[in-house]
């Protein structure tokens, strides 16, 4: 059995949970420390398949400033964040472009793309 | 072949500049720093003091006194700011009025002008913020206070007007006495001279030691100083120096020219003439010691903290004399305070003793003594203001917020002779991060209009030292190369 | 020059309050903005987040703004770019210069303040050590980093937990950097909790709460930073340093609002927050002189600056139609007990036509505990609380058929805690 400590962000309460996992045939988690079922949802998928919005930016000609602010269109897998980014160092883009607007489509074969958040 | 090196870009060499710029002789002022003023100059109480302090029949009595007399001329001349606003020294017990009449005393053998012990209840109705603890007062009217670096600033950019070189980031690293003069090796360059003045501050021993035998040690002494608000600046009117002990003049508070608050100087004696740190310890000795003349101050209106390093030596006595076996190279010397007061009055003595010895020079007919105004956009009315910006948008466009600089400001400062190269030269001519934020909104715009005026890329842009960097280069950059 | 209503800042404050008043019909609207573009802060804050409150989705900072200018644009409101105001006067005359127009003096109906806010300083907290570059704050780092596109330092440490510190030491390890730590003076983050697990437990980055840095080492460039623990009454504690080598210090030690056009005005500040008192309509001590956002007390969400800026809006229009009523008996709000302030500190019932807002911060962590809102002695509502903490803001709404029932002069709202 292994444990892990973890702070819930369901909600400002930030309460302290601690994760069990346990190798029983298939793997299962026990969750306590939190005050809400949020609380062991969130832990649970943390643990299976614990996923963030990358933001960044690309670089862009021809604007009024020489970078893009741009997002995923979804959360990525976190083990892919270095990888996205590396993939972000190789993009420029030229103004005009429009808030929104793909930048790249299938970021890294995954079924999300990387969006404008600026039109510039 | 120059004529005249002086080594030392402080407020002392570059005064002596422009007094040599009035001859028709060719003179080079070289510094290791990368801007004017950027050693003592830069960090220091800002006081012109009326001259009670030294003793009499010092060189320190003679010019501070001379030297305060002179402010108000050359000042105007350069379009420096300068406030003759009086000064105090206060007691707060009995035995520290006997020090007072000493003071005072002294002051009116060295030539002090009006000087007056006042009473408690005087200096309360002239200064209503003082501590209710203080009894009596030493006045000194003739007292005032000045921008340090504006003044070295201005002095160097006036001399240069008038012929005179300033070679930057350039230590000297050898001085070889030849048949004409000297060969001074200053960074990259060699330069031969007839004549030097040695005007290197906290290194002015070690210019001389390459000549010279060794007769004097500089000492370096650390002040610590914290600058408040300008929301705070009126809290006293004059400046206020305690009752001296042994340890020296102690902490004083003053307001500065351009209306913010000064406290300080810590004193410490330290080895090394770069440690230019601030400390906990200081800064929280300097509010104790605050406390006791201005108990309701706002100390929590502190914008920031600085150390000034003082070139002491142990006789105690300004050092301005040609060296005994080294006919033209001119030591001035062991300049601490009264050093920014005395600079204008030094600086005609050393060049005295220089013309003494050379036999004197022709005189610059075409000598400007006056230096172009600089252009203060928030001070000037509604009208000049609608003027300024017809006739160039730039003053339209305001960099720092919090002193309201503009744009065309910053481009002229960086335009002139011994203009600003960095983020700390545009603050030292044009005060442009610094006030209450301290460069946070407008450090970025600075940076992007000194890349453009001296047509370099934003990367290049350092604080203060060639090495003070602030990008380390661009985002994105690990594969395509950059815009 | 005429408007009935003149903001002064077009970042997400003043975009908001003046497409309100637009709303609320009124048409001769100006925005002036100091910056080249609007939206303010936002657009360097490219990290989601916004807009939960006020959109129900999550966007990131620019795309918040957007929303907002082109609300503007459609409307045809008014904007001046590269604009700064120098001064307001009690007549309500702003006086501003840009590089087209020049020197402008525009009579305004109504003026709302939304100038934001700054950071806090090194020199303000009097960091001792050498003035090396390399020491930021990190609003000023995230524009160099975000909208410039230039790198501020590769080995970091960060002072100061809030919100922009915790978002900077992300930022700064997606671009290549390394942050050795974010260091903070108090016992408990000033950030929100979900940006400490995002930010820093995501990346490993260590969050040192009760220590403070000592020195800052480095003649040029910074190549040291000295951090050391702190006692109770944050001194540092001798013998607790340690010392991480980095060419870089972020501070992010508190915003301080942006009041020296409202000072010079001669409008009255509350020394707590830092920004004008106003009242339910967000109006200033200058009758007309409306204020919303971070320059009447530093926000920790955006969605909240919203709020108070379209109610600053609202009543800025309400003012010019002569709508607004002068009460003459003005309640004041009273902050007891763990509360350290209220915004508004006045509350005239008599323009109150839904809710009265209160919003305020409590002066430390707390938890099972009840927000209680007085009238004198009598209890007229309680809140309970899981948890409080001085980083996060709390809004306590009270319709206005509750207020009509106020017997005393003061609100007052004090925090109680609850027996475990």
């Amino acid at each position: 059995m292994m444990k892990q400590d973890m702070v819930c962000i369901a909600c400002p309460m930030g309460c302290k949970m601690e994760v069990s996992t346990i190798e029983n045939g298939k793997t299962s988690y026990n969750v306590s420390g939190n005050k809400c079922p949020r609380g062991e949802q969130y832990a649970v998928k943390e643990m299976t398949n614990p996923t963030r919005m990358i933001t960044s930016t690309v670089r862009l000609k021809n604007g009024h400033l020489a970078r893009l602010p741009v997002r995923t269109s979804d959360a990525i897998p976190k083990d892919k964040i270095f990888d996205c980014m590396k993939t972000l160092d190789e993009v420029q883009v030229s103004s005009p472009v429009k808030a929104g607007e793909v930048i790249i489509e299938k970021l890294m074969g995954l079924d999300i793309n990387i969006i404008a958040t600026r039109s510039m | 072949m120059y004529d005249v090196t002086i080594i030392g870009a402080g407020v002392v060499g570059c005064a002596i500049a422009r007094e040599l710029a009035k001859f028709n002789i060719k003179t080079i002022i070289v510094d290791k720093e990368n801007d004017v003023a950027n050693g003592t100059t830069k960090a220091n109480s800002a006081i012109v003091h009326a001259g009670y302090d030294a003793l009499p029949g010092t060189l320190k009595a003679s010019t501070n006194v001379l030297g305060n007399a002179l402010y108000e001329d050359l000042c105007k001349e350069l379009d420096v700011p300068f406030k003759r606003i009086g000064s105090f020294v206060v007691a707060t017990e009995e035995s520290d009025i006997e020090v007072l009449k000493e003071l005072k005393e002294q002051g009116e053998i060295n030539g002090v002008p009006n000087l007056e012990i006042i009473s408690k209840e005087e200096v309360r109705k002239m200064e209503p913020n003082l501590s209710e603890d203080i009894i009596a007062a030493l006045y000194a009217p003739t007292a005032g206070i000045v921008g340090p670096w504006e003044l070295a600033i201005a002095l160097a950019e006036n001399a240069a007007e008038n012929g005179v070189e300033i070679l930057l980031n350039s230590p000297v690293t050898s001085i070889n006495k030849v048949d004409s003069g000297y060969v001074v090796v200053a960074g990259e360059k060699e330069i031969s001279t007839r004549y030097i003045m040695n005007c290197a501050g906290l290194f002015a021993d070690k210019i001389n030691d390459m000549v010279n035998e060794p007769f004097f040690e500089i000492l370096p002494n650390r002040g610590e100083y914290n600058l408040f608000d300008k929301s705070v600046g009126d809290f006293v009117n004059t400046v206020v120096f305690q009752t001296p002990s042994k340890d020296g003049k102690g902490v004083v508070v003053l307001p500065t020219v351009h209306g913010n608050f000064l406290i300080g100087p810590t004193a410490e004696k330290v080895e090394d003439p770069n440690d230019l740190k601030t400390t906990m310890n200081g800064l929280n000795f300097l509010r104790e010691k605050a406390h006791k003349v201005i108990p309701g101050f706002p100390f929590n209106a502190v914008i920031t903290s600085f150390t000034g390093l003082r070139a002491k030596v142990k006789h105690g006595d300004f050092i301005i004399e040609e060296s005994k076996n080294s006919k033209g190279f001119i030591n001035v010397a062991a300049i601490d305070s009264p050093g920014l007061t005395a600079a204008p009055a030094i600086a005609k003595m050393a060049v005295e003793i220089l013309c003494k010895s050379s036999g004197g020079f022709e005189t610059n007919e075409s000598f400007n003594p006056n230096r172009k105004p600089s252009i203060h956009f928030i001070d000037l009315s509604d009208n000049e203001k609608a003027e300024l910006i017809k006739k160039d948008p730039r003053f339209g466009r305001i960099i720092c917020r919090c002193e309201n600089i503009t744009e065309g400001e910053i481009v002229d400062i960086v335009n002139r002779k011994a203009g600003a190269t960095n983020l700390d030269a545009v603050k030292r001519r044009a005060r442009a991060g610094g006030g209450r934020c301290q460069g946070g909104f407008c450090g970025p715009r600075v940076m992007e209009i000194l890349a453009k005026e001296l047509q370099t890329d934003i990367t290049s842009i350092v604080k203060d030292s060639k090495g003070s960097y602030i990008l380390t280069g661009s985002t994105k950059s690990s594969s395509v190369e950059v815009n | 020059m005429n408007y009935d209503i003149v903001v002064i800042g077009g970042g997400p404050a003043g975009l908001a309050a003046a497409i309100e008043a637009k709303e609320n019909g009124v048409d001769n609207i100006l925005v002036i903005e100091r910056d080249r573009e609007l939206g303010g802060i936002l657009q360097q804050c490219i990290h989601n987040g916004f807009g939960l409150h006020v959109f129900k989705e999550e966007l990131t900072g620019p795309e918040y703004a957007e929303r907002f200018i082109e609300k503007l644009k459609e409307q045809g409101i008014e904007f001046k770019l590269d604009t700064m105001v120098l001064d307001i006067n009690q007549e309500k005359v702003v006086t501003a210069v840009n590089t087209v127009d020049g020197l402008l003096h525009i009579n305004a109906g109504a003026v709302v303040l939304a100038m934001g806010c700054r950071e806090r300083t090194r020199g303000a907290i009097n960091i001792p050590g050498t003035r090396a570059s390399g020491v930021f704050s990190a609003g000023t780092a995230q524009r160099f980093v975000n909208m410039e596109g230039y790198m501020v330092g590769k080995e970091v440490v960060i002072l100061g937990s809030g919100d922009i510190g915790l978002i900077m030491a992300r930022r700064m390890t997606l671009e290549g950097a390394k942050v050795h730590a974010v260091v903070e003076l108090m016992p408990f983050s000033g950030g929100l909790t979900r940006n400490i697990v995002q930010c820093l437990d995501d990346y490993n980055i260590p969050l040192l709460l009760s220590h403070t840095v000592v020195d800052v080492k480095g003649k040029d460039r910074v190549e040291e930073v000295v951090i050391a623990k702190v006692d109770d009454r944050r001194r540092p504690i001798p013998g607790t340093e340690q010392t991480f080598s980095c060419d870089t210090l972020l501070l992010s030690v508190g915003l301080i609002p942006e009041n020296e056009l409202s000072k010079s005005a001669g409008i009255k500040l509350d020394p707590i927050t830092g920004g004008p008192v106003v009242n339910e309509s967000m109006e200033t001590s200058i009758e007309g002189v409306f204020a919303c956002g971070n320059v009447v007390h530093v926000h920790d969400l955006v969605d909240w600056v919203t709020e108070e800026s379209r109610r600053a809006g609202k009543y800025a229009a309400r003012f010019v139609q002569k709508q607004l009523v002068v009460s003459k008996k003005p309640m004041e709000t009273k902050g007891e007990n763990g509360v350290r302030y209220i915004v508004p500190h006045k509350v005239q019932i008599e323009n109150i036509t839904d809710k009265l807002t209160l919003m305020l911060r409590v002066d430390n962590v707390y938890h099972n505990a009840k927000l209680v809102i007085k009238d004198g002695d009598k209890v007229i509502k309680s809140v309970k609380k899981r948890h409080l903490a001085p980083g996060e803001m709390e809004t306590i709404n009270l319709p206005a058929k509750d207020l009509a029932n106020f017997e005393g002069n003061d609100i007052i709202v004090s925090l109680q805690l609850e027996e475990e």
